[in-house]
């Protein structure tokens, strides 16, 4: 009986659980979906900064902070193709760094 | 007239309108496929394209449409009496917004989710394209300028909700870094924040700040302008999410509270509609109701600003192309539902005729504080609110749409002139600070040339504010015309609405331009001769796009 009991009560509990996880979800999109583009592209606008802080040595720009950055460049590489063609680079601007 | 049996046609007109003509348009004109593979999974990244479940969008959609203006315009509208304001924005809403506002989502998602302004340089011309440019500034002109005057009087008329009002802000602040920094859940941060507004606005009232009426040689209603647009010039340089974001999301909230207030109170006190149905005694100087009613009431029956909305956004996001019907005509809809509720407010919401007339005593003079008085009494009569507790309530509403309005608007504007930087290259308009400078030197110069120093006058420029955004929804509905052409499919359901704008738009130019002239009012005159153009070049390019596009289906066959 007691058993029942407690099976229904965490039934009842699962379900509270799912409808509040739903609402939730709701209320994010709903908050969130609208201004998803404008805030990636804010993001990705830091992200290049921090790209060109990152390679700028290589470009000719002192860093003092090279000595840093220089163990990041690996870690960002991926992104380096991407990078250099959305700053209107055709190709890699880099004599030794060639991507594509 | 009971507002009862008004608002039941009202709706049961637009609900007839969403069942009936909307599947017609959906399933016999657009074509909608269920099977289409839309933008959103076409180009799925998780950012712009995302496919999104219909409630959701549709939420999104008509809180992104829905603001002051649906507002103003009816209530400035019903100074010819209430018939003619009911039956544009039911009619309207039902054959005009509902079919522009889906079709300029099934137009967008059959281009991979291009704007309005990029398919009418594709589907129609280049030319058609910069056409499209010059509209869409100069409604954001006068939207910015409008709404800075019809806040400013609301915060003479109102002064228990500046408080309130400013206090959003900062309520709007820190839920934006609240959700940012993941402190608090979303749900529990949304109710904090609906109760720390509605707390402001039960406070509002006993902490009433009244702006004097000269301040240094300038009236008060000219400082609250410069304050707004002071404000507006720092918000829209924020990152969204610092305070757009959380704003709209409380407007979005607002909206629906409001809208069930509004009508759980018309329910509850049935009040009778004391304005007249066809208003025989109008005030001196007011315009001709043909064409003016049909751009003064520019949203809630037909808004240009509705396609922007569309291409722009909800495009990209459309789980089924099916869903264009719900989400977008249900979205004007939804619309037509709160231009519905301020045309009851206006004129429902008085004791008795005179209490109305008092109010409309000339052109523009009623608008959005004869909603705030009408709507703040039927809610103290039929809910039991105290007046000026209501009245906060609805000035607080209207002035938050308003505000958020002109964020964004000045944020587009500032988009337009860095542009104009780029194309012309002029590297300092590139830059943040003169941009948006330059975007509120313009809005300042139209709020204050329109009405003069005090700022009070600004209102005249509403119907052209409502020009400009027909002559937006006319370019929206020749693309798709000439797509449907195109396509060898019945053209008229969107032609027919097309050509009525175009006519009452431009009659309504010419008869302005009279009364400019008539008046002296040099500034308005140039305003509207400017307007006027671009209304011909619109006109001029619908009939050379559907003759080009008719003879190259003919010459197919």
């Amino acid at each position: 009986m007691s058993d029942d009991h407690d099976k229904e009560h965490d039934s009842r509990r699962e379900r509270v659980r799912a409808w509040l996880s739903q609402a939730r979800f709701v209320a994010e999109e709903f908050y969130s979906a609208r201004y998803r583009g404008a805030i990636a592209r804010a993001k990705r606008d830091e992200d290049d900064l921090f790209m060109l802080l990152v390679f700028s040595e290589m470009m000719g720009v002192p860093n003092p902070a090279a000595y840093y950055t220089l163990e990041l460049q690996p870690l960002l590489l991926e992104r380096f193709h991407e990078w250099h063609r959305r700053m209107g680079m055709e190709r890699s601007p880099l004599e030794h760094f060639r991507c594509c | 007239m009971s507002a009862i049996i008004l608002l039941i046609l009202g709706l049961g007109g637009m609900a007839a309108g969403y069942f009936l003509y909307s599947r017609f348009i959906a399933t016999k004109i657009y074509r909608l496929d269920p099977d289409f593979r839309t933008p959103a999974h076409e180009y799925e990244d998780g950012v712009d394209f995302v496919p999104t479940n219909r409630y959701i969008l549709w939420g999104h959609h008509f809180t992104s449409v829905a603001g002051a203006a649906p507002i103003v315009g009816p209530a400035i509208a019903v100074i010819w009496g209430w018939l003619p304001a009911f039956l544009w924005v039911v009619l309207g809403t039902v054959f005009f917004a509902g079919v522009h506002d889906s079709g300029a989502i099934w137009a967008s998602v059959r281009n991979k989710a291009k704007s309005v302004g990029a398919l009418t340089g594709d589907v129609v011309g280049a030319r058609a394209r910069s056409i499209f440019m010059i509209v869409i500034f100069l409604v954001l002109l006068m939207v910015n300028a409008v709404f800075a005057v019809v806040i400013a009087g609301l915060m003479m008329n109102f002064s228990s909700a500046v408080v309130p009002v400013w206090g959003a802000i900062l309520v709007a602040l820190i839920i934006g870094q609240l959700i940012y920094r993941r402190i608090l859940s979303l749900p529990v941060v949304s109710i904090l924040g609906v109760i720390a507004l509605y707390v402001l606005i039960f406070i509002g009232p006993s902490v009433p700040i009244q702006m004097p009426a000269e301040v240094g040689g300038l009236s008060g209603n000219a400082v609250w302008i410069l304050i707004l647009f002071g404000y507006a010039a720092i918000a829209s340089m924020l990152p969204v999410w610092v305070l757009l974001q959380p704003r709209d999301y409380i407007n979005g909230l607002q909206l629906f509270i409001g809208l069930i207030v509004l009508y759980g109170a018309i329910l509850l006190l049935n009040p009778s509609v004391v304005a007249p149905m066809i208003n025989g005694d109008l005030p001196a100087g007011t315009p001709s109701m043909l064409p003016l009613l049909f751009v003064t009431i520019a949203c809630g029956a037909i808004s240009g600003f509705h396609g922007l909305v569309s291409s722009g956004t909800t495009s990209k996001q459309l789980n089924r192309e099916t869903d264009a019907r719900f989400v977008g005509y249900f979205g004007a809809v939804g619309e037509g539902m709160l231009a519905l509720a301020a045309i009851l407010a206006a004129t429902a919401g008085f004791a008795t005729f005179a209490d109305w007339q008092a109010v409309y005593t000339a052109f523009g003079a009623g608008g959005v504080n004869a909603f705030v008085e009408g709507g703040a009494y039927m809610i103290h009569n039929g809910l039991g609110l105290p007046e000026v507790t209501a009245a906060t309530l609805l000035t607080v509403m209207a002035a938050l749409f308003a505000g958020t309005t002109m964020d964004t608007g000045l944020r587009l504007q500032r988009y337009i002139f860095q542009e104009w930087g780029v194309i012309y290259n002029l590297k300092w308009m590139t830059k943040n600070v003169p941009a948006t400078l330059l975007a509120v030197g313009s809005c300042l110069l139209l709020a204050f040339g329109a009405g003069g120093a005090g700022g009070t006058g600004g209102m005249i420029i509403w119907p052209l504010f409502g020009t400009t955004n027909q002559l937006l929804a006319g370019l929206t509905l020749l693309v798709v015309t000439v797509m449907l052409v195109r396509l060898r499919r019945p053209m008229w359901y969107t032609l027919a609405p097309l050509c009525f704008l175009l006519v009452m738009t431009i009659a309504a130019l010419l008869i302005q331009l009279r009364t400019f002239f008539n008046e002296g009012n040099y500034f308005l005159l140039f305003v509207d001769i400017v307007v006027l153009i671009a209304a011909i070049l619109v006109a001029m390019e619908c009939a050379s796009a559907l003759k080009r596009s008719r003879a190259e289906v003919a010459r197919q066959e």
